[in-house]
C-alpha cells in the first residue's frame, strides 16, 4: 500500500513538475522561471510581500525557504532545481542542507542568477559570497552608510542613515525606459567594487558626502569608505551571462520602503512614493533576463552573388556577411535594432572592420572585399554594451591565394614579351633554314 | 668483385683468354659433366653475365639491407619531415595534381597558413604517387603508406645502378661494380634511405648522382643528347631537393677548373650550355624555385660561367679568324677586361637594386660554419646541422675514409675530364660534410666512387701480378691488358722476389678489409639507422625489449578527443607529426619559414604562465603539447631543447634573456635552478605533478631520470591551463583554460 502510494506520488510529481521543467531557463527563452528565496526568518515573507508578489505576477515560481533549512539543495541529480537565487538572509552563518559558498558559486558559474541583500547584520558567509562576486562589503560590522546631505527627511532628526539616493547609472537596459523620478530609500551597509573586476557595475552609488561608519559612536579615524566610491546597489554580468545584483540594504526591498513617501534633504520636492518599487522591479527584470538579453544567430557569409557558404575564400573575393541579432523581451525574441554592431575580418589583428547595417527586423548585413592577404581569418562580432549580454561570435574561414589558373591571361603589359618570344622563334627557324640550305 | 674486362674468375673456364675453338677438345669432357650447352659462353658474354648478375645481386642487396626497420618495428614512416611528405603524398593521391599544386594548407602555421604547393619540392611526392598509380594500374592493391615506406630503398637500389655506370664512365667497369657494391651498403647513405625514411634525400641522391653521371657522359661524348638528359636529371633533382644548389655550383666550378687548366673543348661547351640553359628553364618550372634560379646569389656562379663560356667560344672564333698572334693577344686583353667589367657591373647593379637576392643564411652557414651559431639560431638548433664529429665520419664511411685518399691518388695519376670531376665532387662534398652532419649524405656517393677506384685499381693490379707470374707466356699474348693499365705493366717488368706471395697477402688483406666493411655496414644499419625515432625501443631490466609508443599515443589522443578545429601549440619539432597523425591545426611546424612565429611560441614557452596565456590567447591556442622524458630517461625531450626555445624566442623578443634561465652559465632544473626557469611555462608543464612521482628505486620522488637530478619545483600549480592527457611515459598535452581568471 505504502509502496503504491509512493509510486503514484512519484508519477504525480513528475507530471506536476513537467511543465515546470519545460518552462525552465533555456537558451531559447532565457528568462528565469523558478526562484529560490532564502530568509533568515519567515516574517520577511510578509514584510517584503510587494516585491515577491510583483515577481509572482510576472510569472515566476517562488520557493521560500529558511536559510538554515536542512533540506536545502540547489541541484538534484546534476540538474539545477532553480534558475535564480535570492539571498535575503544576511545574518546566516551557515546554510542548511547541501548549500554552501561553493554551491552558490557553482550555481552562478553555470549561468544562473543571484540577488544578494545584506544589512548591518551581514555574516561572513554573505560577505564572502559578495567578495567572490566582485564587491567588498565594509569590514567594520557596525558601520552603516551615513550621509548628512542627501538623507531622507523623516519626522525626527535621526542619524542620517536612511538615505535618499538618486545617483543612478544611466542605462535604459538596466533601469528601464521610464526614468525613476523619486529617490530610492536605502538603509544599510556600504560596499565597494573590486578594482580588478571589470564586470561589476555600480547601479546606485552614494552621494559624494556619504561615508561608512558606526552612527552611534564618534568617528575616531577617517572612514575607509567615503563618497561616491561607496556603492549602494551593484550588478555583475558574468562572462557566461549570469547576472548578479548586490546591495547592502535588505530594507530596500521591503514593503515599508516601497510605500513610504520620500523627501530628500535640502530638496523642496516631496514624493508620495519612493522610487524603490520601480527601481527594484526594473532591476530585477534585468537580473532575471527579462531585458537586455541578446542572441546572435545565423551568422552567414557567402561570396557575392552566391548563396552557399564556401569552405574557403580566395583573396580579393567579394563577400556578403550577415548575422541576426534578437533581444529577449521576456516573452519572445524581438529584433534588436542598433547601428553600432561591427564585424571584424580578423587574423591576429582586424584587417576589415565594418559597421553592419540592419533592416530593423534583426538582420544585420554588410559586404566587403577579402583583403589581399592569405591565412586563416575569423569573422568576429564582438558586441559589448552596458547592460546587454555580450555577444562574442567568431567563425573561422581560411583565405587562400590565387590558384595557378586564376591569374589574368594575356595582359597587355606582357605583349612585348610574347612578341619577343615569337620573333625569336621565327628568327631561329629562318636562321637555321638559311644556314643549312644556303651554302 | 675483382672482375677485369677479359679475365673473369670463373672456374668453368680454365683458359679464359684462349679462343673457343682451341678449348673445344678440352671442353668435351667438361661438357659431359655439365651437359649444359648454354653455359658455354664466349668470354665477353661470360663477363657480361657475371657483371649483370653482380649488379642484380647488388640491386637486391641495397633494397633488403634497408628493410631492418620494417622487420624490427613495422611498416611506418619515420622521424619528422617524412610525416609531412607522407601527408602531402596522401593529399596528392586523393585530390590529384592540380589541387596539390595549388594547395593552401590552413592546418599549419595557424593563423598564417602555408601555401604548400608553392613551398615544397614536389619530386618525392610525385614519384611516390606515380609508383602508387602504376601499381594500382597493375591491380596491386597497395596502400600509399607502403609505397612511401619503400620509396627510399627502391631509389637506393637505383642509385647503385647509376653508381655502376658512373664508375664505368670515370674509370672502368670494375670500378663501377665496386662502386655499386660500396654505395649499396654505405652507412652514410643508408642513414637517410632506410625503409620508412620517406624524405627528399632518398630520391635526391639518386637524382644527384644521375645528373652528375649524365653530365660527365655529356662532357666525355660532347653529345647534345646526353646534355639534354643531364638537364632532365637536373630538373628531377631540383624538383626533389633543395640540395640542387650543390649541383648548380659544382658544375660551373668544374667547368671553370677545366677552363683554367686549359681543358676547354667543344664537348664541354656543348655539354655545359645545353645542361645549363635547359636545366635552368626546367628548374624554373618548380614553383618553389621559380625566378630564384636567375635572381638569387646562389645561382649566379652558374650564370657567370655560362657567359664566360660564350666569351671563350667567341675568343676561339676570333683567334681562328685573325690568325695573328699579336693582334689576338691585344684583342684578348680588351675582351677579357670588358667581359669581366660588364659582369662585375651587372652583378653590382643587380645586388644593389635588390634584383639579385643575397646569399641565404643556410648558404652562408655552409661556407662559414660559425655563421649560423651567431646569426640564425633556428638553423643551429637542428641537430643534423651541427658540425660533424670525427667519429661519425668513421661511423658512416669506415674503410672508405682511408680508401678515399688512395682513390684520389689513382685519379690524379690518370687525370681526365671525368676524374677531374669526381675529384672536385669528392673534395667539395667532403668539406661540406665536415660543416654539417647531414651533408655526409652528399659526400657518400663521391667517397664510394673514389674508394671504388682505389679498390678496383689495387685489386686489378694485384690479380694481374698473380696471373702474369703464373702464366707469363699467356699474358704476353693477352690483348685485353691495354689502355690505362700502364702501372700494372710497369710492375710486370721488374719482377721482385716474394712478389707473388706479397700480392696474395695483400689481396687477402683487401678482402679482409672489405668484409669488415660489409660487417660494419650491416651492424650500423641494424643498430643505429633503423630506428623510426617515433617509436623508441629500450632494453628492460631483464633484457627484454621495451617499446615506447608514446608519441603516437599522444597524437591519436589528440585526433580522437579534441575538437576538429582545435589548435595545438608545441615546439616546431612536432608540428608535422601533429598535423599528419593528430590531424589538428598547429601553430608552427618543421618547415621553419617564419622565424617570428616560432619565436612567439618560444617566447610563450619561456614566459611565466600568465604572460604565456596572453600569447596563447592571441594565437587561439586550445592545447599545448609538451614532450617530457624525465620518467623514462628519454633525453631529447622539450626540457633539453628548452634553451633553444629561449634563444630563438630571445632573438626576436629581447624580453627573453638567456642568462635568466641559467645559473652561472649552467643549465639546471634542480633546486639550484634560476627562479625564472623554475616558473616558466615549459618547466611547469613538464614537471606538473612530477613531484609526486616515484621514478626510480632509491631516489626521492620527482627524480628526473633524463637529467639525473631531483627537480627544484615540486609544488606546481597551473593557473590558466589544465592537464588534458598524459601518456603513460612521455608526452603530455594540456588543455588551455578557456576563460581568463
Amino acid at each position: 500500500m505504502a509502496r503504491s502510494n509512493f509510486s503514484v506520488l512519484t508519477i504525480l510529481s513528475v507530471i506536476l513538475l513537467l511543465p515546470v521543467f519545460s518552462l525552465s531557463f533555456s537558451p531559447d527563452s532565457p528568462s528565469d522561471r523558478r526562484l529560490l528565496v532564502l530568509f533568515d526568518y519567515l516574517s520577511l515573507k510578509s514584510s517584503h510581500s510587494i516585491f515577491f508578489n510583483s515577481l509572482k505576477s510576472r510569472g515566476f515560481d517562488l520557493d521560500f525557504k529558511l536559510a538554515d533549512d536542512p533540506k536545502l539543495a540547489l541541484q538534484r541529480y546534476g540538474q539545477y532545481l532553480y534558475d535564480g537565487l535570492i539571498l535575503f538572509s544576511p545574518s546566516i552563518e551557515r546554510f542548511g542542507g547541501a548549500l554552501d559558498l561553493a554551491a552558490v558559486l557553482d550555481f552562478v558559474d553555470s549561468g544562473h542568477d543571484l540577488i544578494i541583500a545584506a544589512d548591518s547584520s551581514a555574516s561572513d558567509l554573505i560577505k564572502s559570497v559578495a567578495t567572490e562576486c566582485g564587491v567588498d562589503f565594509d569590514e567594520d560590522p557596525s558601520a552603516l552608510v551615513i550621509d548628512h546631505r542627501s538623507y531622507a527627511v523623516v519626522g525626527t532628526e535621526g542619524d542620517h542613515t536612511l538615505i535618499a539616493a538618486d545617483d543612478f547609472i544611466e542605462s535604459d537596459v538596466l533601469l528601464g525606459e521610464n526614468k525613476i523620478e523619486a529617490p530610492v530609500l536605502f538603509k544599510g551597509i556600504a560596499h565597494s567594487l573590486n578594482a580588478a573586476n571589470n564586470l561589476v557595475l555600480k547601479v546606485l552609488s552614494a552621494s559624494p558626502a556619504a561615508y561608512s561608519a558606526n552612527p552611534s559612536s564618534k568617528l575616531s579615524s577617517p572612514p575607509s569608505l567615503t563618497g561616491s566610491s561607496i556603492s549602494l546597489v551593484s550588478v555583475v554580468q558574468a562572462r557566461n551571462n549570469a547576472r548578479i545584483m548586490i546591495t547592502g540594504s535588505l530594507d530596500l526591498f521591503s514593503n515599508r520602503f516601497f510605500r513610504s513617501s520620500v523627501q530628500k534633504a535640502g530638496s523642496p520636492k516631496k514624493y508620495d512614493k519612493s522610487g524603490n518599487e520601480q527601481f527594484v522591479a526594473e532591476l530585477s527584470k534585468w537580473v532575471f533576463h527579462e531585458r537586455g538579453h541578446l542572441k546572435a544567430v545565423n551568422l552567414r557569409h557567402n561570396k557575392a552573388g552566391e548563396t552557399n557558404e564556401p569552405a574557403m575564400y580566395r583573396i580579393k573575393d567579394d563577400l556578403d556577411f550577415s548575422v541576426e541579432i534578437y533581444e529577449w523581451s521576456g516573452k519572445s525574441w524581438e529584433p534588436y535594432v542598433a547601428n553600432d554592431v561591427q564585424v571584424q575580418f580578423y587574423m591576429m589583428s582586424p584587417y576589415v572592420l565594418k559597421t553592419l547595417s540592419n533592416d530593423k527586423k534583426g538582420l544585420y548585413h554588410t559586404s566587403f572585399k577579402v583583403p589581399d592577404v592569405y591565412g586563416v581569418f575569423q569573422f568576429k562580432v564582438e558586441y559589448n554594451r552596458l547592460g546587454y549580454t555580450s555577444l562574442l561570435l567568431s567563425k573561422q574561414i581560411p583565405v587562400r591565394p590565387f590558384k595557378h589558373n586564376e591569374y589574368e591571361r594575356f595582359i597587355t603589359a606582357a605583349f612585348p614579351y610574347y612578341g619577343a618570344s615569337f620573333t625569336m622563334m621565327a628568327g631561329f627557324f629562318i636562321f637555321s633554314f638559311v644556314y643549312l640550305y644556303h651554302k | 668483385m675483382a672482375v677485369t674486362k677479359t679475365e673473369p674468375i670463373n672456374g668453368s673456364t680454365t683458359k679464359s683468354s684462349a679462343p673457343p675453338l682451341q678449348s673445344m677438345p678440352l671442353k668435351s669432357d667438361l661438357l659431359s659433366i655439365l651437359s649444359l650447352k648454354s653455359l658455354r659462353l664466349k668470354t665477353k658474354q661470360q663477363e657480361l653475365l657475371i657483371r649483370v648478375s653482380i649488379l642484380c645481386l647488388v640491386y637486391v642487396l641495397a633494397f633488403i639491407t634497408r628493410l631492418f626497420s620494417v622487420l624490427r618495428y613495422e611498416s611506418m614512416i619515420h622521424e619528422f619531415d617524412p610525416y609531412f611528405n607522407y601527408r602531402t603524398t596522401l593529399f596528392l593521391t586523393q585530390k590529384g595534381f592540380y589541387e596539390f599544386w595549388n594547395w593552401f594548407d590552413s592546418e599549419s602555421w595557424y593563423p598564417l597558413g602555408r601555401i604548400i604547393g608553392g613551398t615544397l619540392y614536389p619530386g618525392l611526392m610525385v614519384t611516390a604517387a606515380m609508383m602508387y598509380w602504376g601499381l594500382r594500374f597493375l591491380r596491386f592493391a597497395v596502400h600509399i603508406r607502403e609505397v612511401c615506406v619503400l620509396t627510399a630503398p627502391f631509389f637506393a637500389s637505383n642509385t647503385t645502378l647509376v653508381a655502376y655506370f658512373f664508375g664505368k664512365e670515370i674509370w672502368d667497369t670494375g670500378a663501377g661494380l665496386v662502386a655499386a657494391v660500396l654505395i649499396a651498403i654505405c652507412p652514410g647513405y643508408i642513414s637517410r634511405s632506410v625503409a620508412g625514411s620517406y624524405d627528399n634525400e632518398g630520391v635526391a641522391i639518386f637524382a644527384l648522382l644521375l645528373t652528375f653521371y649524365l653530365f660527365v657522359k655529356a662532357v666525355n661524348t660532347g653529345s647534345l643528347a646526353w646534355g639534354l638528359a643531364s638537364a632532365f636529371g637536373y630538373f628531377y633533382m631540383v624538383s626533389a631537393w633543395g640540395g640542387y644548389v650543390f649541383i648548380i655550383n659544382l658544375i660551373p666550378l668544374y667547368v671553370l677548373a677545366l677552363l683554367i687548366t686549359g681543358r676547354y673543348s667543344m664537348r664541354l661547351y656543348v655539354a655545359y650550355n645545353c645542361m645549363y640553359v635547359l636545366g635552368m628553364l626546367l628548374a624554373m618550372q618548380i614553383r618553389f624555385v621559380g625566378f630564384q634560379h636567375v635572381q638569387s646569389g646562389e645561382h649566379m656562379a652558374a650564370m657567370g660561367v655560362f657567359f664566360l663560356m660564350q666569351v671563350f667560344y667567341f675568343l676561339d672564333w676570333v683567334k681562328h679568324l685573325l690568325n695573328d698572334k699579336k693582334l689576338f693577344e691585344a684583342f684578348l686583353r680588351i675582351t677579357v677586361t670588358c667581359a669581366v667589367g660588364v659582369g662585375a657591373i651587372a652583378l653590382g647593379v643587380g645586388t644593389a637594386s635588390g634584383y639579385i637576392s643575397p646569399w641565404s643564411g643556410r648558404f652562408y652557414s655552409l661556407l662559414d660554419p660559425t655563421y649560423a651559431k651567431d646569426h640564425i639560431p633556428i638553423i643551429a638548433s637542428v641537430s643534423e646541422h651541427q658540425p660533424t664529429a670525427w667519429s661519425s665520419f668513421m661511423f658512416d664511411f669506415h674503410i672508405l675514409l682511408f680508401l678515399f685518399p688512395a682513390g684520389l691518388y689513382f685519379c690524379f695519376k690518370r687525370l681526365s675530364d671525368a676524374t677531374i670531376f669526381i675529384v672536385m665532387y669528392g673534395l667539395t662534398s667532403m668539406y661540406f660534410a665536415g660543416v654539417m652532419v647531414r651533408l655526409i649524405l652528399v659526400a657518400t656517393p663521391a667517397v664510394c666512387l673514389i674508394s671504388a677506384i682505389a679498390v678496383s685499381a689495387t685489386i686489378k693490379n694485384l690479380t694481374m701480378l698473380l696471373r702474369t707470374k703464373s702464366k707469363v707466356s699467356q699474358t704476353g699474348s693477352t690483348k685485353g691488358t691495354g689502355g690505362g693499365k700502364t702501372s700494372s705493366k710497369a710492375m710486370l717488368d721488374q719482377s721482385q722476389p716474394f712478389q707473388r706471395n706479397g700480392a696474395i697477402a695483400l689481396l687477402f688483406g683487401a678482402f679482409y678489409l672489405l668484409s669488415r666493411y660489409a660487417i660494419h655496414c650491416t651492424w650500423v644499419t641494424s643498430e643505429a639507422y633503423s630506428s623510426p625515432s617515433i617509436v623508441l625501443a629500450a632494453r628492460g631490466a631483464h633484457g627484454n625489449r621495451v617499446i615506447f609508443d608514446d608519441y603516437r599515443e599522444a597524437y591519436y589522443w589528440l585526433r580522437q578527443n579534441t575538437p576538429p578545429d582545435a589548435k595545438v601549440m608545441s615546439w616546431w619539432d612536432y608540428g608535422y607529426q601533429i598535423t599528419a597523425m593528430g590531424n589538428r591545426t598547429v601553430i608552427v611546424d618543421n618547415n621553419t619559414w617564419n622565424n617570428t612565429h616560432i619565436a612567439t611560441v618560444g617566447r610563450a614557452m619561456s614566459s611565466y604562465e600568465d604572460e604565456a596565456y596572453e600569447i596563447m590567447r592571441s594565437l587561439d591556442v586550445d592545447y599545448v603539447l609538451v614532450v617530457f622524458g624525465g620518467v623514462t630517461g628519454y633525453s631529447s625531450d622539450d626540457i633539453n631543447k628548452f634553451l633553444w626555445m629561449v634563444r630563438i624566442g630571445g632573438g626576436v623578443f629581447p624580453v627573453i634573456k638567456e642568462p635568466d634561465y641559467l645559473v652561472n652559465g649552467e643549465y639546471r632544473v634542480d633546486k639550484g635552478a634560476a627562479p625564472k626557469m623554475l616558473n616558466c611555462l615549459m618547466y611547469k608543464l613538464s614537471y606538473y605533478r612530477f613531484g609526486e612521482l616515484m621514478t626510480e628505486y632509491g631516489k626521492p620522488p620527482g627524480y628526473d631520470r633524463a637529467r639525473g637530478v631531483e627537480i627544484g619545483n615540486k609544488d606546481i600549480k597551473l593557473e590558466h591551463l589544465e592537464e588534458a592527457f598524459t601518456t603513460s611515459k612521455l608526452d603530455r598535452s594540456y588543455l588551455q583554460g578557456q576563460a581568463a581568471k
